[in-house]
């Protein structure tokens, strides 16, 4: 299974979503996206959810980690 | 278009009490469909600061230091106040400054025209076209690679400041009164009381925070993503503002005669179109910038003190409207405006893209 990582660490909204939007429109089974503030968690974990994916959220060190998985 | 879950049933919400504290400040004083204008206020404080020498808009608006007081706690309560900054802050700073200039040519800032839709005035619907359309073309350089590059954690004084000068600013207001100016008519002249206006701001900055209430945001993500939760708050405030003004008989259909404002629709259309563009490459509204400053956004900050420049300038160098129309200057500032926007993001795409 193919996993690919976002870093959208210090990145501001909208570009968190835009950034994991252009990856989920290939379909990839599984991907990871690194963020560090709650609005682009939310922001990327709702538009992940509306493209019919799974949302796993992970804290770490500098924020979360959103495991997408194709539901 | 999705169901309706928890998250725009509370946007919803949010934009309802907004709407009915709007109207409640101008039944206690603020001018007409100005309830809440985060763009007025900054120039009005601009004013008070005698930044500006315009004396029918000087007066230090409560409401502005209530928004930083309520995000900033509710930031803190929910521990999501970070300090954070670094991303292009002088690109920043240039951008509210005529995000500023064209919301003084249109006379009010994206909250105050949905206010004004919801007073009934048309002049604002066609600011409202004129605002999308800002969106739009803000949202493709989003798409094609615009960025403003990351921010980073700063320490806590540099995340902090901005509320503490908010602080230090009501201090002012409250006990040294006399250090600034007050407008003795005109706008500026019109406010509900002191305590009441920083408690509707300390609301509103409470729930804005909550629910990153956007105006820009709320166009940009129905035509980049398809997701109407921010434009939700947005149609909210235009629908409970609207009922309330009928309601209470503040509602005026039409064009002509509408309060603080003109009927230009040419620079209505395109200084919120100004205003529409450079929100979106900054990634929120007045109102949003306001409300990231309080959560310790730097960047953010950055925007308001360029706004709040960019107001000075409007009235120094006579850009700001009047009720009799935009000015001369005022046209060639928004045309510079979007000129110069547009030079910026072409030069960070380009640079992004390589």
């Amino acid at each position: 299974m193919q996993s690919i990582d976002i870093d959208a660490r210090g990145l501001s909204c909208p570009q968190p979503v835009i950034e994991t939007k252009k990856v989920l429109d290939k379909k990839p089974d599984a991907v990871t996206v690194q963020v560090d503030n709650v609005s682009a968690k939310e922001n990327v974990s709702r538009y992940a959810k509306a493209a019919g994916y799974q949302v796993t959220i992970e804290g770490t060190e500098y924020g979360w980690a959103l495991e997408l998985s194709k539901a | 278009m999705k169901r309706l879950g928890k998250e725009q049933y509370t946007i919803m919400g949010a934009g309802s009490i907004f709407a009915v504290l709007a109207v409640l400040l101008v039944m206690l004083g603020n001018p007409l469909n100005m309830g809440f204008c985060i763009a007025c206020f900054y120039r009005d404080i601009a004013g008070a600061l005698s930044l500006h020498s315009a004396a029918v808009v000087q007066y230090v608006r409560p409401e502005i230091i209530g928004l930083f007081l309520g995000a900033s706690a509710m930031a803190l309560l929910r521990k999501e106040h970070k300090s954070r900054g670094g991303s292009s802050p002088l690109t920043r700073f240039v951008i509210s400054f005529f995000v500023m200039i064209g919301a003084l040519v249109f006379l009010g800032c994206p909250f105050r025209m949905l206010l004004r839709i919801g007073g009934g005035d048309l002049n604002a619907v066609v600011a409202l076209l004129g605002f999308a359309s800002g969106v739009v073309a803000g949202s493709i350089l989003l798409n094609k690679g615009f960025s403003l590059g990351r921010s980073y954690t700063q320490g806590k004084v540099e995340g902090s400041l901005p509320t503490v000068i908010a602080i230090i600013l009501l201090a002012v207001l409250l006990f040294l009164p006399a250090l600034l100016k007050f407008s003795t008519s005109g706008p500026g002249s019109m406010h509900a009381p002191i305590l009441i206006s920083l408690a509707a701001g300390a609301v509103v900055g409470l729930l804005a925070q909550r629910t990153r209430f956007c105006m820009a945001g709320g166009i940009r993500d129905i035509f980049l993503f398809r997701d109407p939760t921010l434009l939700l708050g947005s149609a909210a405030v235009i629908v409970v503002a609207l009922v309330l003004n009928v309601a209470t008989g503040t509602f005026k259909l039409g064009f002509a005669g509408q309060p603080v404002a003109h009927t230009d629709w040419l620079w209505n259309f395109l200084g919120m179109g100004l205003v529409g563009y450079g929100s979106t490459l900054l990634g929120g509204c007045p109102l949003r910038q306001t409300i990231l400053a309080a959560e310790g956004n730097t960047d953010s900050a950055m925007s308001v003190l360029g706004m709040v420049a960019g107001a000075a300038f409007a009235h120094n160098f006579g850009l700001a409207s009047s009720g009799a129309g935009a000015t001369l200057g005022g046209k060639v500032a928004v045309v510079v405006g979007f000129a110069l926007l547009t030079l910026i993001a072409l030069l960070v795409i380009r640079k992004n893209n390589k």
